[in-house]
Parts: structure tokens; C-alpha cells; sequence
């Protein structure tokens, strides 16, 4: 019998503890909250995704770790929790936002790709041999129906939208952090100050723009939305979803 | 046909077998029997897909049928899942990627869609585009033409239309590029239905036509 704290229980994916759990799914939940803060912000004009980039040696080449990863050009995602689980959805989503192209001739909603990422991570929860994602997610994304939307998926499969949300390891002290912080009026300026504040409070180490990665997904105007409908050459909407580049991260940091 | 503010889909009526008139106000349902008798009846329905959006699908009797179930199940499942109507372009690409799926063994339907797109601004523009069987789009930006008299619609249509029409010239002038293109096409004919989509309204009305 398995011991520990689910008991019998824990181990069995597809079976309800008595109490009306499923223990593995907490059990992801307990990897995510070991894993490094993330958190997003929704401004009036944008939203901030950021995360904190966190290395167990100095060895280790750090430019090439990526934990805010572009879906497509209108959608980016932020975890926190296991990396090769990321990376594994991270290839899913990009699939389904490619697919999604090739069919309607434009990038998912922000909302139909969090649904389809979310499926994906529910799936984990119900099928034979395979375990939880042991990561949660901040999908940003903009688009022409909905605006700008942020939404957090859990490793249950379950998402909402947020106007701010924190994940992993401090998340509670980042929410209530945000909760003080936060108003429906903050521009994308001040967001990405405050998201840098909210990291900042449980942050261990230097803040450098090495330590930090940050994603901005920024409104189009009238005039880019109507110039990118008639295609402009190449077809290709311009993204309005974009990593900020080191320089840009340092800029935000000395201010 | 492209107008001011509007767009208008025109359709004949005539189901037929090479020179065999069947019926000239072709119902979707009976078809598909006779289908099986003969697998070459050709025709054009225009169906609504949203209050906006118009699809002509001129060619084989089935795959009319076929493919309009198609589109209706698909842009219901679309309309659920994302909480709103399909636009016209994003409608066009749906239509051509359910061709190409079928690209070595194609359904025998080229696709006319006409509708009102939404602009950013909030506006309405005029939107129409066509495809050949296998999915190619061409968004035109003043008529597109398709079926068994579409060389005699192309001749007529070039020295009929003119830009920013409103809705009851364009109503005209592409009754009239239909009536004396389909005159000239064995195959086509037996009446005709007009469809004119301006933003508050749809005009429909069916045309009479020679009847041999």
C-alpha cells in the first residue's frame, strides 16, 4: 500500500480518494507552487506577462533558458512549474494555433487556445499511464473579438480569466501583492512596473535583466487592424504579442 | 458583384443532366436520389449562412448537398464554440480548407461567397471572393463568376459592371449579366434567384427567364 498522505489513493490517476479527490492532481498543484513566480497583469491598453528565470549554477548558460514562449503572433504563455512539461505543451499549443491557421486563415482567440491547452492538460487527468501536468499557465493573447485576455490554466484542465493573477512558489503573498496594486485604468507602463514590484517582493537573488523575462502583448490601433485586414504584402498580421529583449528588461529595472 | 455599401449572389435554377432539364427550382432534399441514377447533375443553390453572408455552391446535385450540411454543421459547431458569427473571410478559408482536404478526390463545387465583412472601425465592407474545386481562392474586388456559364458571366460582367453601385442598380445589373449570360450557356437557365445584402437587409427575389 502506498503510504504517505493520500494513501491507497495517490497513486491511481483515475481514482477518486473517498473524500472526493483526485490526490495526483493536488499533487501537481504542490509541483507548481514549488516552482519559480510567474505572474500577469492586464492594463488598459496591454497586459504584462513576467516570470522570474531562476539557474541552480552559474555554469549554466542562462541566455538560452525560455520560460515565456510566443504560441503565435498574438498569443505568448508563461508557467510555473515543471520545465519539460512546458515544453511539451508549449509544442501542442503551437500545433493547434497552426492548425487553427490553416483552416480559418487567422491565429485562435486567446480564449479557444486556452480551451484547446486546457483539454490537453485535462486529458492528463483522466487517461491511463500518464500523470498531471505539473505545471500551471498564464496565457496572454489579443485579439479583434474579445481584446486583450489573460487566463490562468491549472494542471486540472480548469482555466478562468484573470486581471491579474501569480503562480508558483510566493503566489499568495504576489495575489494579495496585486490585489492592493491593481485598478481597471493602469497602462501597460505601469503594469510592467508594478509586475516587476510584485517579483521583486519574494525574489531571491539579484534582479537582473539575466533573472527576469518578460512578455507584452500590446492593443493595435484602428489603423493597424484595418492595414493588417488587407494582408500588406506578406499577409502576416503584425504581432501584437512580444518578449521584451534584455536591453529592454534592464531599461525597465533602472527606472 | 461588388456595390456601395452592398453585395448581391445570383444564382439559376436549373437542375439538369447534360442537355436533361430536371427541375428548375432545384430542392436540395430530392436530389440525392436522383444522383445516384446519374451522377453528373449540375446546379446552383445560394444558402444564407449568417444575416450577412451568402454561399453559391454551383456544380454536382450531391456534393451541393453534401457540402452545405458540411458548412452548416461546421459554422454552428464555430458559432458555439466562439461565441459569435463567422465572418466572411474567415468563412472563405474555412470553405477552402474543407476542399483542399479532399484534394485528389474532389468534391465537384466551386464556391461563390458573398457577405458584408465587419471592419475594425466598426463599419461594414462589401466582401465577396470564389474558388475553383480544390479550395483556390480569388478575393475579387467587383464580381466573381463560377459554373457552367462562367466564360459568358465573365464576358458580360466586364461590360456591365461598374464600381459603387447601390443596392437597387446592383440588383440590375447583375440580374441582367446573369439572364443574358445563362441564354447563352445550354446548361444553365430555367429562372434565376437574386440575393442583394445591404447592411440593414437582404432583398431576394426570383426571376423569370426563357424556359428552353
Amino acid at each position: 500500500m502506498a503510504s504517505a498522505d493520500g494513501g491507497a489513493y495517490s497513486y491511481s490517476l483515475t481514482v477518486f480518494s473517498p473524500s472526493g479527490k483526485l490526490v495526483q492532481i493536488e499533487h501537481a498543484l504542490a509541483a507548481v507552487s514549488q516552482g519559480t513566480t510567474s505572474l500577469g497583469i492586464k492594463a488598459s491598453n496591454g497586459i504584462v506577462i513576467a516570470t522570474e528565470k531562476k539557474s541552480s549554477s552559474i555554469l549554466i548558460d542562462d541566455s538560452m533558458i525560455e520560460k515565456v514562449a510566443v504560441v503565435c503572433p498574438n498569443i505568448g504563455i508563461v508557467y510555473s512549474g515543471m520545465g519539460p512539461d512546458f515544453r511539451v505543451l508549449i509544442a501542442r499549443a503551437r500545433k493547434s494555433a497552426q492548425a487553427y491557421w490553416r483552416v480559418y486563415g487567422e491565429y485562435p482567440p486567446t480564449k479557444v487556445l486556452t480551451q484547446e491547452i486546457a483539454t490537453v492538460m485535462q486529458e492528463a487527468t483522466q487517461s491511463g499511464g500518464v500523470r498531471p501536468f505539473g505545471v500551471s499557465l498564464l496565457v496572454a493573447g489579443y485579439d479583434i473579438h474579445r481584446g486583450p485576455c489573460l487566463y490562468q490554466v491549472d494542471p486540472s484542465g480548469s482555466f478562468w480569466a484573470w486581471k491579474a493573477s501569480a503562480i508558483g512558489k510566493n503566489m499568495v503573498n504576489a495575489k494579495t501583492f496585486l490585489e492592493k496594486r491593481y485598478n481597471d485604468d493602469i497602462s501597460l507602463e505601469d503594469a510592467i512596473h508594478t509586475a516587476l514590484l510584485t517579483l521583486k517582493e519574494g525574489f531571491e537573488g539579484q534582479m537582473t535583466e539575466k533573472t527576469i523575462e518578460i512578455g507584452v502583448v500590446t492593443v493595435p490601433t484602428v489603423e493597424e487592424l484595418t492595414a493588417g485586414k488587407e494582408g500588406g504584402g506578406t499577409g502576416r498580421p503584425r504581432p501584437t504579442f512580444r518578449k521584451l529583449t534584455e536591453e529592454e528588461v534592464k531599461d525597465y529595472l533602472a527606472l | 458583384m461588388v456595390g456601395k455599401d452592398c453585395v448581391a449572389i445570383a444564382s439559376d435554377l436549373r437542375l439538369g443532366t447534360q442537355a436533361l432539364g430536371i427541375s428548375s427550382n432545384f430542392q436540395r432534399v430530392p436530389v440525392s436520389h436522383f444522383s445516384r441514377v446519374c451522377p453528373s447533375l449540375t446546379i446552383c443553390q445560394v444558402f444564407p449562412i449568417t444575416d450577412r453572408l451568402y454561399v453559391g455552391l454551383p456544380g454536382l446535385g450531391t456534393d451541393v448537398t453534401t457540402l452545405y450540411e458540411r458548412f452548416r454543421y461546421r459554422v454552428n459547431m464555430y458559432t458555439i464554440k466562439e461565441e459569435r458569427e463567422i465572418h466572411p473571410e474567415t468563412f472563405t478559408h474555412m470553405v477552402s480548407s474543407t476542399l483542399y482536404e479532399h484534394r485528389f478526390g474532389p468534391y465537384f463545387i466551386e464556391p461563390v461567397v458573398a457577405g458584408l465583412s465587419k471592419l475594425p472601425t466598426g463599419g461594414l465592407k462589401p466582401f465577396i471572393a470564389a474558388m475553383d474545386l480544390i479550395g483556390c481562392i480569388n478575393f475579387a474586388k467587383d464580381f466573381v463568376v463560377a459554373g457552367t456559364a462562367s466564360s459568358k458571366l465573365y464576358g458580360v460582367a466586364e461590360g456591365l459592371w461598374e464600381p459603387d453601385l447601390e443596392p437597387e442598380d446592383l440588383f440590375e445589373t447583375i440580374s441582367q449579366t446573369l439572364l443574358n449570360a445563362v441564354d447563352r450557356d445550354a446548361f444553365s437557365g430555367w429562372g434565376a434567384v437574386v440575393h442583394v445584402i445591404t447592411k440593414d437587409r437582404v432583398i431576394s427575389r426570383t426571376l423569370k427567364a426563357r424556359m428552353d
